[in-house]
């Protein structure tokens, strides 16, 4: 049996802008340890999807099945990392990890220790007790790793974690996430926009389009690990999926520009053969 | 310090200048050597420290009565939809009436006695915590209440531990607004009666003809003032802006 099975789930938001077919009629299983990245373009309603199987939102249809039970609400069982991290920045580092673990319930005694342990496994023992602030973004990514690892749970979900951060930063995070991934054998549900990430971080890649969001394609990714993100082989099969990506891209983009969209390409005033609109 | 130091020893000089060119009489304009001696005076036959002291305990008691209910009152109108659109425009429309306007009330419903300065101090301060702790929790920013879900916050800890943390900058600046608005008030009040406060003295100094005794006990709710600030209000903003990494070294 999966571990996460998305059944038919569908959601609509109500903008100023009319609505919007967050998702539509999207089935997903998710196996037990895999890594799993969900890819597209902006808007497409990966973060949504993520957002449904937290249980932070609710499908309008549908269901999220977590070992055949259905999930209603947020449970400790799937931890968040978000975009932003959504550390408290009132708290120092040890704190913020030792957060979920009171509202568990556990001894100040426990907390501490198993938040130094995690902290340790994210390699950030030194800065145990610095506030927010005085972390770097990458540190504050790992802090926030560490916290949602602290209350092991059977599966993570990372709401494009590493997208405000540079790209070196970024590189040393891949690594790390997939060895701890390795370690901990947790299922991991990760998305991002960022086409070479996934393929350098996952398992298998879905890829969603937009307006209605659903799973347009699936890609295995049986390249060997440890994988970097400029390897030739991540690369090849990134463009693969990016190739898939453009369509759809080019569609969405069709359909906001709306009428400008067939105005915009005649309507050019430069050109090799024109100086401002007149032809030479 | 040094530069502080040498503007006020200034000030002072000035004051004794004008006081020595005799354009005012000395009894409407005293000279800060008169001052200094009264404040001695008051201080040897202690009505000084008598009234400070009746004056520290009604704003004490009635400032952390507003404070609390100012911070309660707050937090439920940024939480609960219809109370903020019931509720909450009324507390705006409030918030702009000086808090001597609750005097007259006031007197009639409670008399000229203590609980009547008390209320006047509350409505003086309450209204301006409220609005503080209002924006404060309003502006939390929504990924911390999405991230508390995730972890199994309960619905207690979900304010006791997210929620008033996050919002301590406002209402921090709340509680300072807060002390300023339950001085006046307190002083408004104090004014009306035989309440034996820093105001009643005050009074006292203006019927006596004493101008010595108002310079100095204006001078006197002066040094309270920057000492709530420094001691209280300055240290923790100070601890708030150094964890929120807002210090400016």
């Amino acid at each position: 049996m999966a571990k996460l099975s998305v059944r038919a789930v569908s959601k609509k938001f109500y903008g100023s802008s009319g609505e919007v077919q967050a998702l539509l009629d999207v089935w997903l299983d998710v196996e037990d340890g895999e890594f799993l990245v969900l890819v597209g373009p902006s808007g497409c309603g990966k973060s949504t999807l993520l957002n449904v199987v937290a249980g932070l939102d609710l499908p309008d249809t549908g269901e999220v099945l977590e070992d055949g039970r259905p999930v209603s609400r947020p449970g400790r069982d799937r931890s968040v990392v978000f975009q932003e991290g959504a550390l408290f920045p009132w708290l120092t580092a040890q704190k913020n990890v030792e957060f979920p673990l009171k509202q568990m319930g556990l001894r100040a005694r426990e907390r501490a220790e198993r938040a130094r342990y995690y902290l340790h496994l994210v390699h950030l023992s030194r800065f145990r007790d610095s506030y927010l602030h005085e972390l770097s973004g990458g540190m504050r990514q790992r802090v926030a790793i560490a916290r949602a690892l602290a209350v092991d749970p059977e599966v993570l979900l990372m709401d494009e974690p590493f997208a405000a951060l540079d790209a070196q930063t970024r590189e040393d995070l891949y690594e790390q996430l997939a060895e701890l991934w390795q370690r901990t054998g947790k299922t991991i549900m990760f998305v991002t926009h960022n086409v070479r990430e996934a393929v350098c971080l996952g398992d298998r890649v879905v890829l969603f389009s937009a307006r209605p969001g659903r799973v347009r394609a699936a890609f295995d990714v049986s390249l060997a690990r440890p994988r970097f993100i400029d390897d030739v082989d991540v690369a090849r099969l990134a463009r693969q999926i990016s190739l898939a990506m453009k369509e759809d891209r080019r569609r969405i983009r069709e359909e906001e520009y709306d009428v400008d969209w067939h105005a915009a390409a005649g309507a050019l005033l430069h050109g090799v053969d024109r100086v401002l609109g007149d032809p030479l | 310090m040094l530069r502080r130091a040498l503007f006020f020893m200034a000030l002072i000089a000035f004051w004794e200048i004008l006081c020595r060119l005799g354009i005012w009489e000395p009894t409407l304009f005293p000279s800060p050597w008169r001052v200094a001696q009264t404040l001695w005076r008051t201080l040897a036959d202690r009505s000084l420290l008598l009234a400070t002291g009746v004056s520290l305990r009604r704003i004490l008691v009635g400032y952390l009565l507003a404070q609390t209910l100012g911070v309660v009152l707050g937090v439920l109108l940024a939480r609960l939809r219809w109370l903020e659109e019931t509720v909450g425009s009324l507390v705006l429309g409030l918030q702009t009436l000086p808090s001597v306007c609750w005097l007259p009330l006031a007197l009639l419903w409670f008399g000229l006695n203590d609980r009547a300065i008390l209320f006047v101090v509350v409505m003086g301060a309450l209204l301006a915590v409220t609005v503080s702790v209002h924006d404060g929790v309003k502006n939390v920013p929504p990924v911390y209440l999405r991230a508390a879900r995730t972890m199994g916050t309960g619905p207690v800890a979900l304010y006791t531990e997210v929620l008033l943390p996050a919002s301590l900058p406002a209402i921090l600046t709340g509680a300072k607004l807060g002390w300023s608005f339950a001085w006046r008030s307190l002083m408004a009040g104090e004014l009306l009666f035989v309440s034996l406060g820093l105001g009643h003295m005050l009074m006292m100094g203006r019927e006596l003809a004493d101008m010595s005794q108002v310079v100095a006990v204006m001078l006197v709710i002066i040094l309270l003032g920057l000492l709530a600030d420094r001691a209280i209000f300055g240290v923790l903003a100070a601890r708030v802006r150094e964890r929120w990494g807002l210090a400016h070294p």
